[in-house]
């Protein structure tokens, strides 16, 4: 996995709430059997018109924001469904980082395993972030996740908490599968137990 | 010992290691696999020269994708969906895990082929690659919905890192009025919470009013917890539970089941356990309710009015104004006014055998209004077979209704089965997200009587007008 360390970056704003998987990634995505090529289909339906032209309104379609690594955006940003095209697009498109009031748990949980940083701050926040990404290309964000701060483009400083095991595994890059077989021992230990105590599983 | 809740219970039971900083290892007792979630993760362990870990607890079937028009037999037209499915056969091959292929009558959508074949039991670690697979919290099994990284991390090591959840005890006291449903139940609890009220916690759903229902309703009450952001949505095993798990092909038998048995009737919160958040609805309260908005959460009684977007607060203000945009409608117009183009009954939420007869029920002897598209997507082919029997089939399709294949369907439309721009539709599934039933669709959620009965009428409907 890429690993995630520090960012400096455009941020795009997208003040909507519950924006949902299927907003981010349509499911006529879903269909391909592989993990790549997404981003041109990130938000599609808000992005594209029926003709497949692109809408000049949509923030990823402004000259500023094409660019964009970091993304602001709602309360309850990625709900609805498990599917991990949604982050896949995200990163396909060139966004590291997601901030928002809240997440969805698992599109929250998916973005960590491909090294995508959710940032989860107080609406307060939020706000003085998103006035910041309006301002387009000239400003930039920096997001430190070894420090667990984002700093907005006049330099004000905005803390924020990570879990400690996933941080770990974004700024070291480390695969989740590579660790969890390190623990072998202890899978089969529980196996035998638990299939002594429950045989009928 | 100190109180647990249920969920703590199951935790327990399945907890390989804890880290210091409460990040856990929790082994995975069943996992289910389908074709969308799953190509990326078997490419990811034939690369890393991987296997299963316990193919015989991985269960496989094709859903999402699948045409529901008797033509399917003779193969799948569009191109990708037939690729993504061909993956899956040839996966589940390859791996050896257990595979119910498309034209198996056993097939269906993977929340409810999964325990009409018993592979769901109680007190069991359920996961699958699909947000939905919260339906298994009926049985009071601890499930939950993945990302295609942690298929592969389940298919390699038969365990899922996690950190735990907050407890939340969802009470639903006394009894369901008439025309009444679980349906109406699930909704009414997220237009209470709102779609991230249940964001960190499992849910338990409890109280008089769950523990009336049968298990076809307690799935689709659970069902719908993930639309409530809940990781997972329980109910304690009982009875019912028991009952309806006896026998089915993948069940212990004999001395096993006794076993079984005495380990499940331990399975429930203890009186004095800690919940972090607790919501009582009065089972009396609750009305036959749809959906108006793009959200589960913009839920009403069905006697009430379309909401001004001003009523609301903050950005539900502007989200609201969105909606309304979104589906045509204007604020203060009757619900019961709305007139719809189509109707949907089918889905893991309401696509079971009861939601069928539910249905029928209201159907029998009448006509849907002219010009309606309507179709019935059984839940799998088993429900299907079981319908025919029954002679809701033959109901169904006197009516005028379309008798499809099992799938998901117009669900999620990634099938063949879409509404068009502008097109509006009365669904018993579980999502109304922009676009999610074909670009421009309008989606409007209800329990199936409701779909029913609008579907006679050509307009949203109070069913109990028809009762
Ligand atoms: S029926 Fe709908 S919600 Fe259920 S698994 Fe299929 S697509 Fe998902």
């Amino acid at each position: 996995m890429e690993k995630f360390e520090k960012l400096t970056g455009i941020a795009a704003p997208l003040p909507l709430i519950n924006v949902d998987t299927d907003m981010i990634i349509p499911k006529q995505f879903l269909k391909t059997i592989k993990r790549s090529g997404l981003g041109k289909n990130l938000f599609d339906e808000m992005r594209y018109d029926d003709d497949g032209n692109e809408i000049p309104d949509f923030v990823l379609n402004k000259p500023q924001y094409r660019d964009a690594e970091i993304l602001v955006a709602g309360d309850n940003f990625g709900c609805g469904s498990s599917r991990e095209h949604a982050p896949w697009a995200i990163k396909d498109f060139g966004i590291r980082c997601v901030i928002a009031p809240s997440f969805a748990d698992i599109f929250f949980n998916n973005c960590f395993k491909n090294g995508i940083l959710p940032i989860a701050l107080p609406q307060e926040q939020v706000d003085i972030l998103m006035k910041d990404a309006e301002k387009g290309a000239n400003a930039r964000m920096i997001v430190d996740l070894e420090n667990q701060t984002v700093t907005t483009s006049d330099g004000e400083v905005i803390a924020f908490e990570v879990d400690q095991f996933k941080k770990h595994c974004l700024l070291e890059g480390l695969d989740d599968i590579g660790l969890t077989m390190e623990k072998a021992p202890a899978i089969d230990a529980f196996e035998a137990k638990a299939s002594a105590e429950r045989p009928w599983v | 010992m100190s109180p647990k809740t249920l969920y703590d219970k199951i935790w327990d039971a399945h907890l390989v290691h804890e880290a210091e900083d409460g990040t856990s290892l929790l082994y995975i007792d069943r996992h289910l696999v389908h074709e969308v979630t799953s190509p990326q993760a078997f490419e990811g362990l034939r690369m890393a020269g991987r296997k299963v870990r316990k193919p015989e607890n991985t269960i496989a079937v094709p859903d999402h994708n699948v045409p529901t028009t008797p033509d399917r037999v003779k193969g799948i037209q569009n191109e990708e969906s037939r690729i993504q499915v061909e993956a899956l056969d040839k996966n589940a091959k390859d791996f050896g895990i257990n595979y119910y292929p498309v034209n198996d009558i056993r097939q269906g959508i993977v929340h409810i082929v999964g325990p009409e074949q018993g592979w769901t039991l109680p007190g069991m670690t359920v996961v699958c690659g699909d947000s939905h697979t919260a339906t298994h919290g009926a049985f009071g099994a601890l499930a939950h919905g993945i990302g295609t990284s942690e298929v592969e991390h389940v298919l390699a090591t038969q365990t899922l890192i996690q950190t735990k959840s907050k407890n939340m005890k969802v009470e639903i006291t006394g009894q369901l009025q008439p025309g009444v449903t679980a349906k109406d139940i699930t909704l009414s609890v997220i237009g209470h919470t709102g779609t991230a009220g249940g964001t960190g916690y499992v849910i338990e759903y409890c109280g008089e009013a769950i523990r009336s229902l049968s298990m076809e309703g307690r799935m689709t009450v659970c069902n719908m917890a993930i639309e409530g952001g809940a990781r997972a949505g329980l109910i304690a095993p009982d009875e019912v539970t028991f009952d309806y798990i006896k026998g089915r092909p993948h069940t212990p038998k004999g001395a096993q089941w006794e076993a079984a048995m005495a380990w499940w009737k331990t399975l429930y919160s203890d009186d004095d356990a800690h919940w972090d958040k607790v919501v009582t609805i009065r089972g009396e309260d609750i009305a036959p309710v749809v959906t108006w908005g793009t959200s589960p959460e913009d839920v009403l009684p069905i006697t009430d009015v379309v909401p001004d977007p001003a009523d609301f607060e903050g950005g539900k203000v502007d989200a609201a104004k969105r909606a309304l945009d979104y589906m045509g409608l204007e604020p203060g117009q009757k619900l019961s006014d709305i007139e719809i183009d189509t109707v949907f009954i089918g889905s893991c939420t309401n696509g079971r055998i009861e939601d069928l007869r539910a249905a029928a029920e209201i159907l029998k002897g009448k006509k849907i209004k002219e010009g309606l598209r309507a179709m019935v997507v059984p839940g799998s082919g088993l429900v299907r077979a079981q319908a025919e029997e029954e002679g809701l089939a033959d109901i169904f399709q006197e009516a005028g209704f379309e008798w499809r294949l099992a799938g998901c369907s117009m669900c999620l439309a990634m099938n063949p089965d879409q509404l068009s721009p502008g097109e509006r539709c009365a669904a018993t599934s579980n999502r109304n997200f922009e676009g999610r039933q074909g670009r421009g669709g309008r989606t409007h959620l209800m329990s199936p009587q409701m779909a029913a009965a609008a579907a006679v009428t050509g307009k949203l409907t109070d069913v109990r007008e028809m009762m």
